[in-house]
């Protein structure tokens, strides 16, 4: 049995293990210790492989020279077959594993659909709690649609990098919109300043549209300027209302993935036993009879 | 389970590293990378940071009868007994028995394969399950021998 109100009161004296635990704790399912918890976080989401990892990295090093404390969040895939992941964000963080004043957390999605995990609100809960200053949570490479990190996130940066297709692309709706800050990364490369003003024009016909950085992880340029960028900017109050939605909409998945039924649905329905709509029907009597 | 497989010391061949790593990952296990060149000091940190249940270090340098039991004697002092650690990569017959007493439960070389490591995973859960020691803070004494 965990003892999850004595395992915060050993984190928030600043034992590492007692935090590790508790994370752990909440990502398996546990009731959080904090009643009405609160917590800054700061999401970084974006496709595979454009260097959102290598670009926490040196926002960690920056922060250090602040002397500030870090806390990440940094969330892989599950293998839909296997079930195992292979987390390999922190390898990019260079200065993650060395210092009292970072602390980085893999965490895999277990196939949570939209990339993220309810657990997530607590874990930021109790960081803060715990007394991180930055609380950053990367999320699994996304594509256009995937908003979800609005539920955790108070200020999203979406990072994008060079050749990563026309102007139009910049023009489609969707994770560009939520965006309070724009990073194209691997300024180094050529094509960057390109790609940037790509976006800043599509951005252009919006009255209130987020800045657009340019920043390399190779070379350290535009780190300094998102850092004090990030120390201005204020999560927009239309905000709230899709958090809402979005928090909601990701405490439902989890209700319906811890469903004990869900297993046993899904096969009769591969064995044509009963229709995908007569599954929901189930899934909602059940829900009701749980409750009464 | 949760496992971190690292690589301490000086050393920049990682390719046994990656494929321990996705052989791990295919059979279920949640593996966290360190990626190459970490200090005994880090790698314990990942391991208490990360909660993880193991770990795996390769090293091919001829420094693991240095950099092993180092590890091994940090996971202790920081209280970590119960995390499982193996090793592969080149390491002599002649250090093993060494290392096996410093709480290593496992040294895979050249030519194993990845299917044996899983066994092994699996009687290391199955010990757990049993509460044998396993662990590497725990009573030595038993270790893989395929």
């Amino acid at each position: 049995m965990v003892d999850a109100a004595n395992l915060l009161e050993e984190a928030r004296q600043g034992n590492r293990r007692s935090l590790a635990k508790l994370l752990t704790y909440l990502e398996e399912g546990g009731k959080s210790p904090l009643e009405y918890g609160r917590g800054k976080s700061l999401g970084i989401t974006g496709p595979p492989g454009v260097g959102k990892s290598s670009l926490i990295g040196k926002l960690i090093d920056e922060w250090l020279n602040l002397g500030e404390t870090v806390a990440v969040l940094a969330v892989d895939p599950s293998s839909p077959i296997s079930g195992g992941a292979l987390l390999g964000d922190r390898m990019r963080m260079v200065n993650a594993d060395s210092s009292d004043s970072v602390f980085v957390r893999s965490l895999a999605t277990r196939n949570h659909p939209g990339g993220l995990m309810n657990c997530l609100t607590p874990m930021i809960e109790v960081l803060s709690e715990c007394g991180w200053e930055n609380i950053v949570i990367e999320t699994v490479g996304s594509g256009q649609s995937e908003t979800r990190v609005v539920a955790f996130a108070d200020i999203v940066v979406l990072v994008d990098g060079p050749d990563r297709g026309d102007i139009i692309q910049a023009e489609k709706s969707g994770i560009i919109e939520m965006a309070d800050l724009i990073v194209i990364n691997k300024s180094d490369l050529k094509n960057a300043q390109k790609a940037a003003d790509s976006i800043r024009s599509a951005l252009s016909f919006n009255e209130e549209s987020p800045k657009v950085f340019l920043s390399s992880a190779h070379t350290g340029e535009g780190i300094k300027e998102i850092i004090n960028e990030l120390k201005i900017l204020q999560s927009p109050l239309i905000r709230n209302r899709m958090r809402v939605r979005e928090r909601l909409i990701s405490a439902w998945d989890s209700v319906l993935l811890e469903s004990e039924s869900l297993e046993i649905l899904i096969s009769e329905i591969e064995d044509g036993k009963i229709s995908i709509s007569e599954a929901i029907e189930m899934i909602r009597n059940h829900n009701k009879t749980s409750k009464s | 389970m949760r496992i971190v497989i690292a690589k301490p010391g000086l050393d920049g061949h990682d390719r046994g590293a990656k494929v321990i790593a996705r052989a791990l990952r295919d059979g279920g296990n949640e593996v966290i990378y360190t990626g190459l060149r970490r200090t005994p000091e880090e790698i314990v940190r990942i391991v208490n940071d990360e909660d993880a249940d193991a770990l795996g270090l390769s090293t091919l340098s001829g420094a693991h009868d240095v950099l092993i039991p180092k590890v091994s004697t940090l996971l202790r002092q920081e209280g970590l007994n119960h995390v499982v650690v193996f090793a592969g990569g080149i390491i002599p017959m002649d250090d093993r028995e060494d290392l096996y007493n410093k709480g290593i439960r496992a040294i895979f070389g050249p030519g194993s394969t990845t299917s044996e490591i899983l066994d092994f995973l699996e009687v290391v859960v199955e010990r757990k399950v049993r509460n044998k020691p396993v662990g590497i803070g725990e009573e030595s004494g038993w270790c893989w021998d395929g």
